[in-house]
Formats: structure tokens, sequence, C-alpha cells
């Protein structure tokens, strides 16, 4: 949005007071896109008022926040933030890269030999294993199949993520099966 | 038909996968006649020659584990000096690749077991060479 912040904290240290002079706050439904009432968490979206050359309208910043309504001590009139509790994704930060799991799962799905059973293991200096289950039909009996379409999925997702996993091929089956929502990030880094 | 069936099973590579596979061809009273692992990093894949190969699969299908047919040739050589030479420079003239290979002696008869992709090329050319294939019944019986 721009260089130093859109956002500070004032002597009171309860929230962020946001420029409002210069931006338009809105929080949506990151879902349906709805702006909801004051006082509401959901995504934080900015549209900037005093940006000539390249104005930003209504940016979705994937910050999930709320707006405190209520009047700082401090006398300022701009409104102030609540703390970020998350992002509307499940953005992954790897060795300083952003990754969606989306962005995995779209890799592996573009293989018919892989199942549709996966899960993105994050440890120790972020490296990055993904193990995903062999389709039934992707398994012929040679070795050397298997390992050319892991060596194929390596490739692939440093392409698209420019980070270097390790791929796990496993038999189907036996990754435990989700049910309603599947947890697909196992993050055991420490920091 | 002159090729060898095996059974060949998916296995993630760590401690107790081969003895958990051979607990349920045991339990199935299946025999294993020859067997190798071939090795991958992570996972590996196990190639069984059984005698009851359709009740092998079903045991280990009906037990969750990943298993394909895998055809392979088994030549008999004469078992001296030169013969494993001869027949791999056969298929190296004729451009087949030899994916995997293993050798043993039974009964004074010299078998290899070979894995190509072009299999009935490479079958025509070890016929042509005059050299017996066996089948699956002959390597059941050796």
């Amino acid at each position: 949005m721009n260089g130093p912040g859109v956002a500070f904290e004032c002597e009171y240290k309860a929230g962020l007071h946001l420029w409002e002079d210069n931006y338009i706050l809105e929080i949506i439904n990151p879902t349906t896109g709805e702006p909801l009432p004051e006082g509401e968490t959901g995504e934080l979206v900015l549209t900037t008022l005093n940006r000539e050359a390249m104005p930003i309208l209504r940016y979705r910043t994937r910050d999930i926040t709320s707006i405190i309504p209520e009047p700082c001590k401090c006398g300022r009139t701009h409104r102030r933030l609540n703390r970020i509790t998350g992002r509307s994704d499940d953005m992954l930060i790897i060795r300083g890269v952003n990754i969606f799991p989306q962005q995995i799962e779209r890799v592996l799905m573009s293989f018919p030999q892989v199942g549709r059973n996966y899960v993105i293991v994050i440890e120790g200096l972020d490296d990055v294993t993904i193990k995903v289950e062999l389709a039934a039909a992707g398994f012929d009996g040679q070795v050397e199949h298997v390992a050319a379409l892991q060596a194929q999925l390596v490739e692939k997702l440093k392409a698209e993520t420019w980070v270097k996993p390790k791929v796990a091929l496993l038999a189907a089956g036996s990754l435990p099966v989700a049910e309603g929502k599947a947890k697909r990030v196992i993050d055991k880094r420490s920091l | 038909m002159s090729a060898v069936n095996l059974v060949a099973v998916f296995v993630e590579n760590k401690p107790g996968q081969t003895a958990r596979i051979t607990k349920l061809l045991a339990e199935a009273a299946v025999n294993i006649r020859w067997v190798t692992i071939a090795n991958s990093g992570s996972f590996g894949v196990l190639k069984f020659l059984v005698d009851r190969h359709d009740l092998a699969v079903r045991a280990l299908k009906a037990n969750g584990l990943m298993v394909s047919d895998l055809e392979v040739l088994a030549v008999e050589v004469s078992d001296k000096p030169g013969s494993l030479q001869a027949v791999a420079d056969v298929l190296g003239r004729n451009t087949i690749n030899l994916d995997n290979c293993s050798g043993y002696v039974a009964n004074n008869r010299a078998i290899l077991v070979i894995e190509v992709h072009q299999i009935a090329e490479a079958r025509a050319i070890l016929e042509k060479q005059s050299l017996h294939l066996l089948s699956q019944e002959e390597m059941l019986r050796l």
C-alpha cells in the first residue's frame, strides 16, 4: 500500500490508528466480499486517497482484523484496528517465500498418478516435505516409474513455488482420511 | 506365453515393511520362489515370484497394499563364463535397455530374470538366439 505503513500505535497501545485521511477503511466478509458492520471481524480492505499516479482501489490485504469503534483516549479521531489475528488464506512463508497450499495442491492434482490425499510438513529450518499418496492406477510395479514421478513432482513444485520440497510418495490409504475440512499443513517449526 | 508374472508391491522404505508383507503371504500359505527388492530412496518395490499368484495379489490387496503385476523374462543360459555377457550384448545391440537383472543357478540350470520395457521385442530377440525363455510353470517347477 505504502512504504512505512498505514496504521500506527499511539501512547495508549490499544490498537493501531489507521490514517483515515489517506485511506478508506473497510472490513469485509472474505468469502462473500460484503462489507461488515463496524466492530465485526473480517478482512481489511483499503483504498488510497492520495496516491495519484497509481491509486489502489479496494485492495484486499488478506489480513483478518476488526475496527475498534470507540474513540481513543489519546484524542485522535482516526479509528483503530485490532490486532491482526490471521490471514484470510493459509499462506505459508518458507525461506522468505510466500507459498499458498493451493499452489501445491494444484500441482499435485495435475498428476493422475497421484491420489487426492496429501499433507504438507514443515520442520527444521523451513524444510518442506510433501507427503502424497499414489493413486491405485499410479503403480505399475516399476520402481523407476515411481522414482520418475517423484522427480517430476519435485521439479513442478519448485517451478510453482520457488522452493524445492521433498516429496514422499506413500501407498494409497496410508494417510489418515480427513473428516470435513482436511488439515493439510503440519508446521513443526518452533519459531 | 514365455513371460513370467511377478507380484510387485509398493512399500515405504522403513524397517519392518518386508516382514509385514511376507507375513501376509505366509498366512495365505503362499510360497515365495524368488524375491528381489528394488530400492529408490524413500520407497521401494518388492517383487515376488510366488506359487499362487492370484491368491497372493488378493491377500495383499485385502490388507490395503498397493500391488501390481509385473512381467519379466526368465532366460535359461548355460552355466559358464560369458553367458550373461551374450544376453546383455544382444539386447544392447538392439537398443533394449536392461532395467533390472538378477540370476541364480537351481538344479544345475542357470536362470536370468530380466526386466525390460520392450518385453515383446526382447523376447523375440532372445528366442532368435536360440535361448530358452521359461514360462511361469517352468519357473515354479525349478
